[in-house]
């Protein structure tokens, strides 16, 4: 009963945010929202970039990589440093090169991954100016992305399609920055941490134990963390840690904050192109999606684990409580993880790597599904477009006329970058993962026996190349074949969808509308959603179907019982 | 490529001052001002209200307080420096998980409670500060036997320390661990 207000209240909260932060976002990209002009206006004369000059797709993608290149090579030489910088109260060391390589690319590409555990590693100064700097970053980049894709599809008669600086500070200056403080101040009054005075000692008169608790300035991190469907933590447990996510209303927020801009993206995406059914079939797309894996990772969250049963406890209480918080729940635990994966957040509340097979098959497979439902800020939004590029590709083939998708014909070309975008990460994870179950080094860091082990491998690579982050936290992976595969895997998994997308929204947008007629394929009706939804599973289940029979598929079955 | 390169280092540095510096210690600021307790951790005199402890310095289970969930993997906050948190990250068919609750079935089992399954499991923190209010109810005949107290009073006692859901609904109903010893405490008096 509980579950069901829960979900009802997330509802809510979502068509909220779908309706009216998509609507701001609208106004914010359209240059419409001027309320910080006072700080906007003196970036643009610092970068020498004229707000109204538009780029085209090869002068927004030349700028997105190169400040890509230049913000990671800063935030590398931060972590390889950090022993010689200042906020370090633990007077930690400098972080070695491949775990800095990895750190680095992998809060740059909107990851955050970690092979780390923040208390123990990172100084406050590069948890803040290293990585809560990229959190911001990656998904301002982000957002700036598929608002450039949008532009592509929109019919503006422009073969331009923004500027990738005034995209970057709006999006950052407008809308992540201040919705992420005031969600800190939540957060923090419900009792996350925001202190720069270093651990404490504290001591328990009443049994005698004494214990050292690790603080640090973590609440406001934490608040963009989950609005940017960035997921890096700055303690080990991530959302697990009291300190991180201290109830079950900042649990609620949290779930609510790392949707509202992938969702919100749809209404964008609608206003932009001038029709609003275009979005909302997108929406539905999505929805339909998140909607069933929800409820397969909760049904199975509230089977019994077996080891517990294995163990002699006989109880009235079925659920899987192993790796999870009391305050939280199973359920919640499960629409945290679905909610987390579906949107290349990965943070976590409970210890993913711990949740049945099936609960653990919901999240792996929600970002093998490319992380379109509803995806990261901005990389959801795109990477659904090439999927529904290739919808209308294939749905022309049916009816035997050149595809054509919000009146743009979608021609070899087009097919063939949207081709790029969806199989790079299909392609990436199972070659990585083959290597790694192939060598000694891919083999010595699972941490669970047989096939849960085979899982753990493969939940890691397909977490890092859908740029997730979130992980099977039984995988050793601060090693240097992992640190090194992993920041290869997630560099492709971000500029190998982005790129394509890019140039595929250039493409596009230099073409004329050709205005609708009898014939054409309809992209806002259900018909479209069911076939949308169609090539989203079939590319997921055809490439996937045989990795994961040998993972969570045979653990599953080795119950004796499929349930 | 060079404008480009020009202006990646420029909103490089100007991000780096406005969301790696301003940023935060605007936001510091506001909790230290507003929210001073919680900004610096809950602290209490028996230390935080956020943070599990062990209740049993690191051996048995101590039969004179309401136990919480174990630790995942180690004594990681106990006597020393902070470790990491996190959680035990064992799989549902894992014959260490197995092995680890049959041990601590048996450890309950010999304090006379029936042990529920979140007090032989570990959290996703490992530092889980609270249990059910159902994991407090199978503690009373360990604690009425060790101080004396009838159940009745420890039942109240418990009802007392339950947490509803939040707004009545968001997640689960719970009781802090320290807060219920801390009443026990008093009661004891």
């Amino acid at each position: 009963m509980d579950f069901t207000l829960t979900l009802i209240a997330l509802v809510v909260c979502l068509g909220l945010c779908w309706r009216f932060l998509g609507s701001y976002l609208v106004a914010v990209f359209e240059g419409r929202v001027r309320y910080l002009r006072v700080i906007e206006r003196p970036i643009y004369r610092l970068l020498r970039t004229d707000p109204d000059a538009e780029q085209t797709w090869q002068r927004y993608a030349v700028s997105l990589v190169m400040f890509s290149g230049v913000t990671v090579l800063v935030t590398y030489l931060f972590l390889v440093t950090q022993g010689h910088l200042p906020f370090n109260p633990l007077h930690l060391g400098n972080v070695t090169p491949a775990l800095a390589f990895n750190t680095a690319v992998s809060f740059l590409t909107n990851t955050d991954w970690q092979n780390y555990g923040g208390e123990t590693t990172m100084s406050y100064f590069s948890q803040l100016m290293g990585l809560e700097f990229h959190q911001f970053l990656s998904a301002a980049v982000g957002l700036g992305a598929a608002i450039a894709v949008i532009r592509g599809l929109a019919n503006r008669g422009k073969p331009t399609i923004g500027n990738f600086w005034v995209d970057t500070v709006r999006g950052t200056l407008y809308v992540l920055v201040p919705v992420s403080f005031v969600l800190g101040v939540i957060f923090v009054a419900q009792g996350a941490i925001e202190t720069f005075a270093g651990p404490v000692h504290v001591h328990n008169a009443l049994t005698g134990v004494s214990q050292t608790i690790a603080r640090g300035p973590f609440a406001f991190m934490e608040s963009i963390k989950q609005f940017g469907t960035n997921g890096g933590g700055s303690l080990n447990a991530n959302s697990a840690h009291p300190f991180e996510n201290p109830t079950g209303l900042t649990n609620f927020l949290s779930i609510v904050a790392l949707l509202a801009i992938p969702v919100a993206l749809t209404y964008v995406f609608g206003r932009m192109v001038g029709r609003l059914r275009e979005g909302v079939a997108v929406l539905l797309a999505m929805a339909i999606l998140f909607g069933a894996w929800t409820g397969i990772a909760a049904f199975a969250e509230h089977q019994s684990n077996p080891a517990v049963a294995r163990g002699g406890v006989v109880t009235q209480v079925q659920g899987n409580p192993e790796g999870k918080e009391v305050r939280f729940g199973e359920s919640s635990s499960a629409l945290f993880g679905v909610s987390s994966t579906m949107t290349s957040t990965g943070s976590a509340d409970s210890a993913y790597d711990s949740f049945t097979p099936m609960g653990g098959f919901a999240l792996m497979t929600g970002m093998m599904l490319g992380e379109v439902s509803p995806g990261g800020v901005g990389s959801g939004m795109y990477t659904i477009l090439l999927f529904a590029i290739i919808a209308v590709f294939i749905g022309g083939l049916m009816i035997g006329r050149t595809p054509e998708y919000l009146g743009k014909k979608i021609q070899a070309r087009e097919v063939k970058l949207a081709g790029i975008g969806v199989l790079v990460m299909p392609l990436t994870v199972l070659i990585l993962t083959a290597i790694a179950v192939s060598i000694q080094q891919g083999r010595v860091g699972v941490g669970n026996a047989g096939p849960h082990g085979f899982s753990e491998i493969l939940y890691a690579f397909t977490s890092q190349a859908n740029n997730n982050g979130s992980a099977f936290g039984g995988l050793t992976g601060n090693s240097p074949f992992y640190n090194i595969t992993g920041g290869i895997a997630m560099l492709i998994g971000r500029f190998g969808v982005l790129i394509p997308a890019l140039a595929l929204a250039g493409s596009l947008a230099a073409k004329p509308v050709v205005p609708a007629g009898l014939g054409t394929f309809r992209t806002d009706n259900t018909m479209f959603v069911g076939l949308l939804l169609g090539v989203i599973l079939i590319v997921g289940g055809l490439t996937f179907f045989p990795a994961l029979a040998l993972g969570p598929i045979v653990e599953q079955l080795s119950h004796g019982r499929f349930w | 490529m060079r404008t480009a390169f020009f202006r990646s280092v420029t909103l490089t540095i100007i991000m780096l001052v406005m969301v790696g510096v301003v940023y935060p210690l605007a936001g510091w600021a506001v909790s230290e001002v507003a929210f001073h307790h919680q900004a610096d951790g809950s602290l209490t005199a028996n230390g935080s209200t956020l943070i599990g402890q062990p209740w049993n310095n690191g051996t048995s289970i101590n039969p004179m307080w309401f136990n919480g969930r174990p630790d995942a993997d180690d004594p990681l906050v106990v006597n020393g420096v902070a470790g990491e948190s996190g959680a035990a990250n064992l799989g549902p068919r894992s014959k260490v998980l197995a092995q680890k609750v049959s041990a601590l079935v048996a450890e309950w089992r010999a304090v006379g409670v029936t042990p529920t399954p979140d007090l032989v499991t570990s959290s996703g923190s490992g530092l889980d500060p609270d249990i059910s209010p159902l994991d407090a109810e199978v503690q009373i005949p360990m604690i009425s036997h060790s101080r004396g107290l009838s159940p009745a009073v420890l039942r109240h006692l418990i009802k007392e320390q339950t947490h509803g859901a939040q707004l009545g609904f968001l997640g689960s109903p719970y009781v802090n661990v320290l807060a219920l010893n801390e009443a026990l405490a008093a009661l004891a008096k």
